[in-house]
């Protein structure tokens, strides 16, 4: 007992349909146009960043900061899909130099520097050196390859010998899409140990114990950041940016277990 | 017709011109970006065909056991009273709407290593975070209440004169539920099959937290569609597109199963249900 939709009604809602988003587009215009005094700069950050900017956020007076912290790599995507954010800052260099060279990008600074480390629960457990992550029964999680810290952890990898190299990724139980997935599995028990950074280990609060990479393996993990092309408010994201490479930024890096730039 | 009742029918229009256009653009969008070249070459990456395996297989398993368990339970909800019916049917219902992480985070506490019972599962060697037997915990766990809640209405809308018709003729609970109840509700307990079905090959949240991603062995469709949104964009659209064809179709096919069954008329359900009667089937995720 469906009742038929009169003639008049379908062409009322044409106009309608025709003449809303025009209405809206006008209130856009309008809006974009005042300034506001305190403006709030949006920082796309990777993961392993989350303590250190939340501190240094405090000594940022030019803007309120709105963060989203997830895999460097995912940031990256979202901005080359068309996301504006005013700041972007991964865990390489590599992500935010292939968006300077797009265009995307303003010039990265390095402006950190990190460790990889393995993580291991901070009691108990099998795994005490760096020898151990091979044995059998051991079970790991890594980053998946396209965030930093799962192209650092195969960068590790890669100097083993096949057979050590073979050993380890055989115990890999899961590729987490950033650190801080590797991180909850190591904190929930899920696995023994995983490829995290020395900040990581320290951000846990003494649930996680660090064990050390040998040097010879260790890889360079330098932290790039940039501002964004056509970032809403260049000024703000630029003292933002120009504040991570000052005292107050490094201060804030170093008090979350970062090393300095490098 | 007055002019006030033709401006109220052109607002109708708008608003469901406003719906399906919004509905419909993001999934129009995964096409339009993605050639059948594209598709075809996302689906000859071996990766992609782990993913594919692993999805039907684990949402397969998960859809078995909701029905297997379901369907007598969602029986007793439909046909018995007792104290703390209410209750029970909130509970059941309860992870429609918890959001992913939550159930992860949840399934985590309860069946992780250092869960409730997940110590004990783990000395039985049954743990199974970051296991193929994980993903399907985790399905299982979200996509039930669709089911259930589902074939709970089927059955409540079953004319009880079948029953007492069946019972009167000598057939006994068990054959008047099996020949008679499941027949007849058969529209509706497939519409909420489909439904689970549909919500588990979805599911991310909770399998990343609690089954982790790894190939082949937990790394279902959504989390390779996830892993190559950064690197991969174009093999993340073929990816959603397959899925989506996969949802479509079913979602097809239990529409013209469902179009002939009393069970499955939604009419009938929202009937006997009544407006006040809490969670529309699709409000989860």
């Amino acid at each position: 007992m469906l009742r038929p939709l009169p003639r008049r009604a379908l062409l009322l809602s044409t106009v309608a349909l025709a003449v809303l988003p025009l209405a809206a587009c006008g209130d856009d215009d309008r809006g974009g146009g005042s300034a506001r005094p305190d403006v709030t700069i949006k920082v796309s950050a990777a993961a392993s960043l989350k303590k250190a900017l939340e501190g240094y956020q405090g000594h940022f007076a030019a803007a309120t900061v709105a963060f989203s912290f997830a895999g460097s790599d995912e940031l990256a995507a979202q901005i080359e899909q068309g996301v504006r954010p005013d700041v972007f800052a991964a865990a390489n260099t590599k992500l935010p130099d292939a968006l300077h060279a797009k265009g995307l990008v303003g010039r990265p600074v390095r402006f950190a520097t990190n460790r990889l480390v393995v993580a291991v629960p901070a009691e108990g457990g099998d795994v005490r050196s760096f020898a151990d992550l091979g044995r059998d029964g051991v079970s790991l999680a890594i980053g998946s390859p396209t965030v930093p810290v799962g192209a650092y952890t195969r960068t590790v990898l890669g100097r083993l010998s096949a057979a050590r190299r073979k050993a380890i990724e055989g115990n890999v139980r899961s590729q987490e899409p950033d650190v801080a997935g590797v991180v909850g599995k190591l904190t929930q028990g899920a696995v023994d140990a995983g490829f995290v950074y020395r900040s990581d280990v320290r951000a846990a609060g003494g649930r996680l114990r660090e064990i050390a990479i040998p040097d010879a393996l260790q890889p360079a993990v330098t932290y790039g950041v940039a501002v964004v092309a056509g970032a809403p408010h260049r000024g703000q994201a630029q003292a933002f940016v120009d504040g991570l490479v000052g005292p107050d930024g490094q201060a804030a890096l170093r008090a979350a277990g970062l090393g300095p730039k490098p | 017709m007055t002019a006030r009742r033709v401006a109220f029918s052109a607002a109708l229009v708008v608003a469901l011109t406003v719906c399906v256009a919004f509905l419909t653009v993001p999934v129009v969008a995964i096409f339009v970006s993605s050639s059948p070249g594209d598709l075809l070459d996302g689906l000859r990456d071996p990766s992609a065909r782990d993913a594919l395996r692993l999805s039907l297989i684990c949402t397969s398993i998960a859809t078995g056991i909701i029905v297997l368990v379901g369907t007598p339970a969602a029986w007793l909800l439909a046909t018995r009273r007792f104290r703390g019916r209410a209750l029970v049917t909130t509970l059941v219902e309860l992870p429609l709407v918890l959001p992913p992480a939550v159930a992860g985070i949840g399934l985590l506490a309860a069946f992780g290593p250092k869960g409730l019972v997940g110590g004990a599962l783990g000395d039985l060697g049954l743990q199974p975070v970051l296991t193929t037997a994980g993903v399907v915990v985790a399905l299982v766990f979200v996509a039930a209440p669709f089911y259930l809640r589902q074939a709970q209405s089927a059955f409540e809308a079953i004319d009880r004169d079948w029953l007492d018709a069946s019972r009167t003729l000598g057939a006994g609970e068990l054959r008047t539920w099996l020949l008679i109840a499941i027949p007849v509700a058969r529209g509706g307990l497939v519409t909420g099959l489909a439904l689970a079905w549909g919500r588990a090959l979805g599911e991310f949240g909770a399998t990343l937290m609690f089954a982790g991603s790894f190939r082949g062995v937990t790394q279902t469709v959504p989390l390779a569609i996830y892993e190559r949104f950064a690197s991969d964009f174009d093999g993340a659209l073929a990816l959603s597109a397959v899925l989506v064809a996969l949802s479509a179709a079913v979602l097809l096919t239990v529409k013209l199963l469902g179009s002939g069954s009393p069970g499955g008329s939604e009419n009938g359900r929202e009937q006997r249900r009544g407006p006040g009667n809490g969670l529309g089937a699709g409000v989860g995720r």
